[in-house]
């Protein structure tokens, strides 16, 4: 099971072991990590499951469709290049090692 | 003096979130929900999406794992009915016999599915869908049923509808009115999203009504429309509306219309008690007086609002309320209460399902509808925040720039 790393914003790490299929917002919910509010359930209508995910894995991450785009306008903290919503970050093999980081607030 | 207590009675969204907010907020007395169904919270929507076509499981319905509630010092009876809430003492009686004092009462307590009260509605398969149990049962139902009957086009009608033809079944739909979500939606969407489901190949019979559900040996066989068509049907699904869940309300004395009476800051006349999300009819700047929205942004926002107001930081509600619906390959955004507009200015591909409708009234923008069209909801948010200033001709207007718009009013 790939283990994701959510870093909180005072620094503070917890590595779950998510399963291939479930999402890194999911993940966090089902494993009560704090900071993901994730209001809409996965539906892509809010913005708080904003994550940032670490720079260097950006590219192995899946590519954001233009709703997700769209939807990140809604970010309550600041948006970056690297911001994601993490509903949109199923878990693949691939993502083996990822590590995203919680934003200072998410509504 | 003791810690003073919240009673969120109702364990639905806008329950959890009010309890969720209230320890975020930093509220340090005790927190008790309690809620009539055996389970924790959970998520509604995908009852009638992905969890009906069985592309979500179980364990993604839940708002938060178990354990959530124990690590933030949240009591939940799950499985507990209030039966009445005393004003004088501020003690709830509940259905196992104790008794619950409060200092702060939040009423979250939901809807409940309208019954349709013609002859044949007690037949077996004949059902609703609003709670898990209901949608547990109609998953499996889909299983093996091969003709459809839904009575009622709303949002709930038909996302049932476009899942059950997905999972193979012969779908007829009838809808009382002309307009299917007609209540919610501009004429332009209704239509789209009739000849939608038509394309999908559903049935659609408008301007239908139910006179009688016919059975044999106690399950139903089919469905007798006012309009003398006779529908053969092995699943029936009523889905006609919900009645909001208002009773203990009324009983304590509160003003009940359409919902629990709240005013701006969602409170009832007597300040100690609240109401949020399905049931509180509440007054907003984004309709013509007051309106009771069935939606999770309804429920979250009012929740959150509550919950700072108890925590010693009151605000008044004004969040612009926002919907979703997803039916086949159409998602459905709309932002703002479009009902009762004067004009409405489509913007965008209608023949290739990616636009919007831009709805207005007295010559302002109050909602705007897309369809696979995610761009433009997220400006209508924003739009709908402040004032749009937003003319019916630039919205109709491809050339013009909506993001800059919006912009532009966010920087002045």
């Amino acid at each position: 099971m790939p283990q994701i790393t959510y870093v909180h914003p005072n620094g503070t790490r917890e590595v779950l072991d998510v399963p291939v299929g479930t999402s890194v917002m999911r993940g966090a919910i089902l494993n009560g990590v704090d900071g993901i509010v994730a209001e809409c359930g996965g539906e892509m209508m809010c913005a708080t499951c904003h994550v940032y995910v670490e720079e260097d894995q950006l590219g192995r991450t899946p590519t954001q469709s233009d709703d997700e785009k769209a939807m990140l306008e809604f970010t309550a903290s600041e948006r970056r290049p690297n911001s994601r919503l993490s509903c949109q970050l199923v878990v693949t093999p691939e993502l083996e090692g990822l590590v995203v980081y919680l934003p200072e607030t998410q509504v | 003096m003791a810690a003073p207590l919240v009673a969120v009675v109702g364990t639905g969204q806008a329950g959890f979130q009010a309890a969720a907010s209230l320890r975020q907020d930093g509220f340090a007395g005790r927190i008790v929900m309690i809620g009539d169904e055996p389970v924790p919270p959970y998520q509604r929507p995908p009852l009638s999406k992905s969890y009906l076509a069985c592309e979500s499981a179980l364990d993604e319905l839940w708002l938060r794992p178990e354990t959530f509630y124990t690590q933030h010092q949240i009591d939940l009876l799950a499985g507990e009915t209030v039966e009445a809430v005393d004003r004088r003492e501020r003690r709830l009686r509940l259905a196992s016999g104790s008794e619950l004092s409060w200092d702060h009462l939040v009423l979250a307590t939901g809807a409940r599915f309208r019954p349709l009260a013609v002859p044949g509605a007690e037949l077996d398969g004949v059902l609703p869908l609003r709670t898990l149990a209901d949608a547990d049962i109609l998953r499996e139902r889909l299983d093996h049923a091969r003709e459809v009957v839904v009575v009622g086009a709303g949002f709930i009608g038909l996302e049932f509808a476009s899942v059950a033809i997905a999972r193979g079944a012969a779908v007829h739909i009838i809808e009382v009115t002309q307009h299917p979500m007609g209540r919610v939606v501009s004429a332009t969407i209704s239509r789209f999203f009739t000849n939608a489901h038509r394309r999908w190949g559903a049935k659609v019979s408008l301007g239908s009504g139910v006179s009688r559900i016919l059975g044999a040996d106690g399950r139903v066989t089919g469905v007798e429309t006012s309009d003398g068509q006779y529908l053969p049907a092995d699943l029936v699904l009523i889905c006609i509306g919900v009645i909001p869940n208002a009773e203990l309300a009324d009983e304590a004395g509160l003003a009940v219309d359409n919902g629990i009476v709240v005013d701006e800051c969602l409170a009832t006349a007597d300040p100690a008690i609240f109401a949020i999300g399905d049931s509180a009819n509440f007054p907003t700047p984004f309709a013509l007086g007051r309106v009771r929205l069935e939606s999770v942004q309804n429920a979250v926002d009012q929740g959150r609002c509550v919950a700072g107001h108890i925590a010693g930081k009151p605000a008044p509600y004004d969040k612009v309320p926002w919907f979703w619906s997803d039916q086949g390959d159409l998602k459905l955004q709309i932002a703002g209460i479009t009902a009762g507009h004067d004009t409405a200015v489509s913007r965008g591909d209608l023949q290739g399902g990616h636009f919007s409708v831009f709805c207005y009234r007295g010559g302002r923008l109050i909602g705007v509808e897309s369809v696979n069209q995610t761009a433009d909801h997220v400006v209508a948010r924003r739009l709908l925040a402040g004032d749009p200033k937003l003319t019916p001709e630039q919205a109709a207007d491809e050339g013009y720039d909506l993001r800059a718009h919006a912009r532009s009013l966010a920087g002045r």
